[in-house]
């Protein structure tokens, strides 16, 4: 009898444990968590925001539909982290060859003060040509960054100029404006390639 | 141009306090490899050079400054990505080697930043960047400039 109760209350203690973890979970990382700081780009079909690109067109999310997107939050006195993504992308579109084709690839600069068209149309133009630049009043590129969930702030430096804090994520989109996935910073060239070939693959299955 | 002249003759002395003290660390101790950095357009915006530095002494090294002619405000700087994607980049106060260690500076990481460019940082030439460290060692490295869009020290 005594075993057969402390059995039972043992059963309960787990199965109470067993509940607090699932409502942890839930809690969490399960669906009852609250929605992360980094939450997902909303589709490129809900974004609006218009900005010029380094040739002069206006340019805004609708130019982007019906091919897969690229999209990267930077800036042209960027001297460490921006290169270096638009050299990685550079190194991924080389990798992708003709495959890469039908892909939009866009820098959208967070420091519109410095970064004129004619200062984007520069720097674009060291990298590979596929990548074109895109800028705009800030409120603009505001309006950008908070349909892709992307952050900037302007911070002084020492030297009596400032620089930029920003996302410094490569975003992916399908050929209808859907959000795929991101690439991190600096992240290896065998995982950014599959990554961006899920947006291609993403644009084929719906042309055949 | 006064800015220049005192800062070197400050770096002067420092160099002559440290070779006033043999017990310290030296300067044949300190090893650089794999300097490189990417060409700049015009001067208006910094730039930025990498390296790895080894301390192959018995003794700790701290470095604790840059001097090169071609910027008026070279530093050392640290770029961090948070969990949620964002970089920022922020000023280093010094760097400590312990004897056998090395320490590297590369994309993303640490950086010789280098601010108020003298001239334009030109693919194909060089220019001379200090490294100070604490007690007045001092090593100098030329840094060759690699293309616009160079990845790393092979490009
Ligand atoms: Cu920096």
């Amino acid at each position: 009898m005594k075993r057969t109760r402390f059995l039972g209350y043992g059963t309960a203690a787990v199965a109470a444990v067993g509940m607090m973890l699932f409502v942890g979970w839930w809690q969490v990382d399960g669906p009852g968590a609250p929605e992360p700081m980094g939450q997902r780009p909303i589709p490129l079909t809900e974004m609006a925001f218009s900005l010029t690109d380094h040739e002069g067109n206006a340019v805004g999310p609708e130019a982007l539909l019906g091919s897969p997107t690229m999209a990267f939050f930077g800036f042209t006195y960027c001297p460490d982290v921006c290169p270096t993504t638009l050299s990685d992308i550079s190194d991924w579109l080389d990798a992708l060859g003709n495959e890469a084709d039908p892909l939009n690839v866009i820098f959208i600069t967070v420091d519109p003060e410095r970064d004129t068209v004619a200062a984007m149309a520069e720097y674009v133009s060291y990298f590979h040509p596929a990548i074109r630049g895109w800028t705009g009043p800030e409120e603009q590129i505001a309006r950008a960054a908070e349909g892709f969930r992307a952050v900037f702030e302007r911070v002084p430096t020492d030297s009596g100029d400032y620089t930029m804090n920003h996302t410094a994520s490569v975003f992916l989109f399908n050929a209808e404006g859907q959000f795929v996935t991101t690439i991190d910073y600096h992240e290896a060239r065998e995982f950014a390639l599959p990554k961006i070939r899920r947006a291609l693959q993403q644009e084929m299955e719906e042309t055949t | 141009m006064k800015k220049i002249v005192s800062m070197s003759a400050l770096l002067m002395l420092f160099s002559f306090a440290g070779a006033s003290m043999p017990a310290l660390a030296d300067a044949a101790d300190i090893v650089i490899d794999g300097a490189w950095a990417r060409a700049s357009i015009g001067m208006n915006r910094p730039g930025a050079a990498y390296m790895t530095i080894r301390n192959t002494g018995t003794e700790p090294v701290t470095l604790i400054g840059l001097s090169t002619p071609l910027a008026m405000m070279p530093a050392i700087h640290e770029t961090r990505t948070s969990t949620e994607g964002v970089s920022s980049m922020t000023p280093t106060d010094e760097i400590a080697i312990a004897p056998g260690e090395s320490v590297a500076l590369e994309p993303g990481g640490l950086h010789a930043m280098l601010m108020q460019l003298q001239e334009p940082m030109t693919e194909g030439e060089t220019f001379p960047l200090t490294l100070v460290f604490e007690d007045g060692v001092e090593a100098t490295v030329e840094v060759p400039i690699l293309g616009f869009a160079a990845r790393g020290p092979e490009d």
